[in-house]
C-alpha cells in the first residue's frame, strides 16, 4: 500500500469547497483509492452527498454527550458512505459562542489516536471559509495534510481568500512540509475567469489544477443529497470531477511552496484584468451617472 | 523617632552598574530604566514624612511596563490581582474561578485575610469554587455550565450574598457573555451576581486585575447604593484598601472607632456585599492601598461626592500622623479625642521601642513587595531604629514611585519589577540584616544567611497595622534577625580551630 495521502480544501466561504471535495473524492474512489472525509466545519455540511443523508452526528456533539472525547469510540462518529468512503464530521458550536478552532483539534487528535487514518490511501480535510485561527490551520500544521487544494473562482473575494490561504500554507510550509496544490477554478462566468485563474496561479507559484465549469446537473444531484458521480455517472459534468480527480492523484508530491502576493499587487491584477476598477474610473463613473440624472430632470 | 540616616548612594549605583553589566547591551538598557538610587530633594529638616509632607527624595523610576520572559519576574496576573486580592476577600459572596481548574486551585484559601464568620454557611473567602472546565466548555462555550454552577451555588450555600465570576484566561479567548448570564441568573435567583473580565492575559501584571475589579464595584454593585440600608452619620467612613491579612483591619478599625468615627464598610478584608453597597453614604473614603483601590475612590468622589485620604497604619509615627490628619477632617471634638488615643497607646509604644529598640538599632533592611508596603512599612522599622537599604515595588506606577520620594531616604536603592538575578545580587553586595519579600525570595535569602520575614502574608503573623501591629511587628522582626540560628550559619571546623583539626 502506497504511503497516506492527506490532502486538504479551502477556499472562500460558499465557493462549493464541500460539493467540489465530494465529487472529487467520489471519483478518486471508482479509482479504487481508500478514503476517509473529515468535516473541518462547525456546520457540518461535508460529507452529506457521501452518506446521501442531512448530517451525521459530529466529533464534538457526541463528545460534549457523553462527557469528554475520552468517552466516544471510533465507532460512534465514523460512518461509511458511497462505495465504502469514511466520513466523520468534526463538528462545533453554534454560531457565537464557544471556540470552533479548538474543536477542529480536539476531533483531528482523537482520530489520529484512535486509529481512524489505518487503512486508508487518502485522508480529505474540508475546512471552513478561511484561516481564522490557529484550530482551523490545523490540517496544514506539521504532519497533517501535505498538499493544500483552493478552491476559488474569478470573483474578488475568492482571489483575496485563495492568496490569503496561501499565506498560511508559506508559514508552516518550512516546519510542517505542507504545500500548495493547486487552485481548483468553481466557474462562475464572470469575465476572463481562467486566465484570471492561471494568473493568480502563477503569481502564487502554484498551478490551475482544473477548471471546473459550470453545470446545473451539481445542483440537481445536490437537491438528492448525492454527488454528481452517483446521480449522473455518464454526464459531462462526472467526467469533469474524474478528471480533477485524476490530476489530484497524479500529484502527489508535486506541491510547491506559494509566494503569496501583497494586497497591492493583487489589487494592480485585479485593475489588468479589469475586475477591479481603480478610484478615479469609480468617480468618473458616479460623476457620469449623476451627470445623466441631472440630465433627465426636467429644467 | 527616628535617627536620620543616609543610605551610600554611590556604593549603590556602583552596584546597579555591576549588576546590569552583566546582561545584553539591548536588555541592560531597558533595565537601566527601573533601577534608580533615591535623590536627595531640598526640604525642611524636621518636617513631618508621609504623603503630606514634604519630598525627601526623587524615587522615579519607569514602571508598569511589560516584563521580560525568562527574567523570573514575580509578578502575578489579572486574575490574581482581581481574585486573589480584591474580591477575594469579600466573605460573604461566593466568587467562582471561572475557567479551567489550575487557577482556582492554586488561589485556594486566599491571602490571610481572617474573616468572622462560618465558613460554608455564611462566609465562603477559603472555599475553592470553580467552574473546572473541560474541552467542550471551551468548544461550546461555557456559559451553560456558569448557569449551573450558579444553580448549584444557590442550592449549596443558601446564605449566600451574591456571587462574583472571575474570568480566567479561556473566557476572554473564547469571548463568553459572562455578563448576559450574569445578569439573568442575578434576576433569577433575586441577587448580585458580578462578571469580571480579569482574564490572566490582560495588562503587565496584577494591577490592571485590580482596576478591572475595581471597575466591576462600580459597575455592579455601587449601582444598588441608593437602595442600600444604612442610616447616615456625621462620622461615617469607609476603609478601603486593607484587605485584613491576619488581622489587620481589625486592628486598624478599633483605633478609627476609639477616636469616634464609625466604619461604615472595609474594603474588602472582612468585607460583605453590604458593606461595598453602602459605601457611597460614608463621608470619608481612607485609603491604605492606594494602588489597589484608588480607582474606586476616584470613582466616588466624582460620582457621589466623598472624598479620600491617604493613610499609613504602620508603625507609632504614621499612625500617629495619620490619625491627626483624618480627625482634622472632622473638627475639634475628633481631633481632640485622636489625640487621647495617641497618649494612651503611647505606654505601649515606648514599652515596645524599650524592648526591641537596643536590638534592632542601626539593622538594615531591604524590601521588595506588591502595592502600598515598599513605602508604607519603612517607618515602621525606621521607629525601632532600623534603616531601610532598598526597596521596590512588583507592579506600581509612576504615582507610586512619587510618593515613595516622601518616604525614602537619599541613597536608597530602588528597583522596580526587580529581576531574580538583580534581587539576588543586590542582596549579596548590600548583605542587609533582614530582607522582607515574598515566599519566593524567602528561601533563596536564607540560604545565603541573612534573615528573612515575609512582607506580603507577614509570614504567618500579623496584624501589622496599628498599635496592636506594631507589637508583634516587633517582635517578628526582632525573631528574625536576633535568631541564634544564624551565629551557626558557617561551618563550626571553618575558622581554624579545634574542630578543624578534628576535622582532619
Amino acid at each position: 500500500m502506497a504511503a497516506l495521502r492527506q490532502i486538504a480544501f479551502y477556499g472562500k466561504g460558499g465557493i462549493g469547497k464541500s460539493t467540489t471535495s465530494q465529487n472529487t473524492l467520489a471519483a478518486l474512489v471508482e479509482m479504487g483509492q481508500k478514503i476517509l472525509i473529515v468535516g473541518c466545519d462547525p456546520k457540518a455540511d461535508s460529507t452529506r452527498l457521501i452518506l446521501n443523508a442531512k448530517a451525521q452526528d459530529t466529533v464534538l456533539h457526541l463528545a460534549a454527550e457523553h462527557g469528554s472525547v475520552e468517552d466516544l469510540e471510533l465507532e460512534d462518529v465514523l460512518k461509511v458512505g458511497y462505495k465504502g468512503i469514511k466520513c466523520v464530521e468534526s463538528g462545533g458550536p453554534e454560531p457565537g459562542v464557544g471556540c470552533a478552532g479548538r474543536g477542529v483539534i480536539t476531533s483531528i487528535n482523537f482520530l489520529e489516536e484512535n486509529g481512524a487514518y489505518d487503512d486508508v490511501d487518502y485522508v480529505s480535510y474540508d475546512v471552513l471559509g478561511d484561516v481564522v485561527c490557529g484550530g482551523f490551520a490545523m490540517p496544514i500544521r506539521e504532519n497533517k495534510a501535505q498538499e493544500i487544494y483552493i478552491v476559488m473562482s474569478g470573483e474578488m473575494m475568492a482571489l483575496y481568500a485563495a492568496n490569503n490561504i496561501s499565506r498560511g500554507i508559506l508559514k508552516y510550509a518550512n516546519t510542517g512540509g505542507v504545500r500548495l496544490g493547486g487552485l481548483i477554478c468553481n466557474e462562475r462566468q464572470t469575465d476572463r475567469e481562467l486566465d484570471l485563474a492561471e494568473a493568480l496561479a502563477k503569481r502564487i507559484n502554484t498551478k490551475l489544477i482544473h477548471f471546473v465549469p459550470r453545470d446545473n446537473i451539481v445542483q440537481h444531484a445536490e437537491l438528492r443529497k448525492q454527488t454528481v458521480i452517483q446521480y449522473a455517472p455518464d454526464s459531462k459534468q462526472a467526467e469533469e470531477y474524474r478528471q480533477l480527480a485524476t490530476k489530484i492523484h497524479e500529484n502527489g508530491g508535486k506541491g510547491t511552496i506559494p509566494t503569496p502576493i501583497s494586497m497591492e499587487e493583487l489589487e494592480d491584477m485585479l485593475l489588468a484584468f479589469g475586475i477591479m476598477k481603480t478610484d478615479e474610473q469609480m468617480i468618473a463613473e458616479l460623476a457620469a451617472k449623476e451627470a445623466a440624472r441631472q440630465a433627465a430632470v426636467p429644467a | 523617632m527616628s535617627d536620620s540616616y543616609e543610605n551610600d548612594g554611590k556604593a549603590h549605583e556602583q552596584y546597579i552598574t555591576e549588576v546590569l553589566a552583566q546582561y545584553p547591551d539591548k536588555f541592560a538598557k531597558r533595565r537601566r530604566k527601573h533601577l534608580a538610587v533615591a535623590k536627595a530633594v531640598e526640604a525642611a529638616p524636621d518636617a513631618p514624612v508621609g504623603e503630606e509632607g514634604p519630598l525627601l527624595t526623587e524615587c522615579d523610576v519607569k514602571s508598569n511596563i511589560k516584563s521580560i520572559p525568562g527574567v523570573m519576574t514575580i509578578r502575578g496576573c489579572a486574575y490574581a490581582g482581581s481574585k486573589g486580592v480584591v474580591w477575594g476577600p469579600v466573605k460573604d459572596m461566593v466568587h467562582i474561578s471561572h475557567g479551567p481548574v489550575g487557577c482556582g486551585q492554586y488561589s485556594w484559601s486566599q491571602r490571610r485575610n481572617y474573616y468572622v464568620g462560618t465558613t460554608g454557611i455564611d462566609a465562603f473567602g477559603t472555599m475553592q469554587i470553580t467552574s473546572d472546565f473541560q474541552e467542550k466548555d471551551i468548544v461550546f462555550g461555557g456559559d451553560k455550565k456558569l448557569d449551573k454552577v450558579i444553580d448549584e451555588i444557590e442550592a449549596m450555600f443558601p446564605l449566600n450574598g451574591g456571587i462574583s465570576v472571575q474570568s480566567e484566561c479561556p473566557i476572554g479567548l473564547i469571548g463568553d457573555d459572562i455578563e448576559a448570564v450574569s445578569r439573568r441568573k442575578g434576576k433569577e435567583i433575586g441577587k448580585t451576581i458580578v462578571p469580571v473580565r480579569c482574564e490572566g492575559f490582560r495588562g503587565v501584571s496584577q494591577s490592571l486585575g485590580h482596576h478591572i475589579a475595581n471597575d466591576a464595584i462600580r459597575d455592579w454593585v455601587l449601582d444598588k447604593s441608593a437602595e442600600a440600608e444604612w442610616e447616615a452619620g456625621p462620622y461615617d467612613v469607609n476603609i478601603v484598601g486593607d484587605y485584613n491579612i491576619g488581622g489587620d483591619a481589625w486592628a486598624s478599625r478599633r483605633l478609627l472607632e476609639e477616636m469616634g468615627l464609625r466604619i461604615c464598610g472595609n474594603w474588602s478584608g472582612d468585607a460583605t456585599l453590604a458593606e461595598m453597597e453602602r459605601a457611597p453614604k460614608a463621608k470619608l473614603n481612607l485609603i491604605h492601598c492606594y494602588r489597589s483601590m484608588n480607582y474606586i475612590c476616584r470613582h466616588m468622589e466624582e460620582k457621589y461626592g466623598v472624598p479620600w485620604m491617604e493613610y499609613n497604619f504602620f508603625g507609632p509615627s504614621q499612625i500617629a500622623a495619620s490619625l491627626r490628619k483624618i480627625a482634622k477632617h472632622f473638627g475639634p471634638e475628633i481631633e481632640a479625642k485622636a489625640e487621647e488615643v495617641i497618649a494612651k497607646y503611647k505606654p505601649l509604644v515606648d514599652g515596645i521601642v524599650e524592648k526591641y529598640g537596643p536590638r534592632l538599632k542601626g539593622k538594615k533592611v531591604m524590601l521588595y513587595v506588591g502595592g502600598l508596603r515598599p513605602r508604607h512599612v519603612m517607618t515602621a522599622y525606621e521607629d525601632l531604629g532600623m534603616e531601610i537599604a532598598g526597596t521596590g515595588y512588583e507592579f506600581a506606577h509612576n504615582d507610586d514611585y512619587q510618593r515613595t520620594g516622601h518616604y525614602a531616604k537619599p541613597g536608597t536603592l530602588i528597583y522596580d519589577d526587580v529581576t531574580g538575578y538583580e534581587l539576588e545580587k543586590f542582596v549579596e553586595k548590600i548583605r542587609p540584616d533582614l530582607v522582607g519579600s515574598g515566599i519566593k525570595e524567602k528561601y533563596p535569602v536564607q540560604k545565603m544567611g541573612i534573615p528573612f520575614r515575609q512582607m506580603h502574608s507577614w509570614d504567618y503573623s500579623g496584624p501589622y497595622h496599628g498599635y496592636d501591629g506594631f507589637a508583634i511587628f516587633a517582635r517578628d522582626m526582632d525573631l528574625a534577625i536576633n535568631n541564634p540560628v544564624w551565629d551557626l550559619f558557617d561551618a563550626p571546623w571553618t575558622d581554624g580551630g579545634e574542630l578543624l583539626a578534628a576535622a582532619e
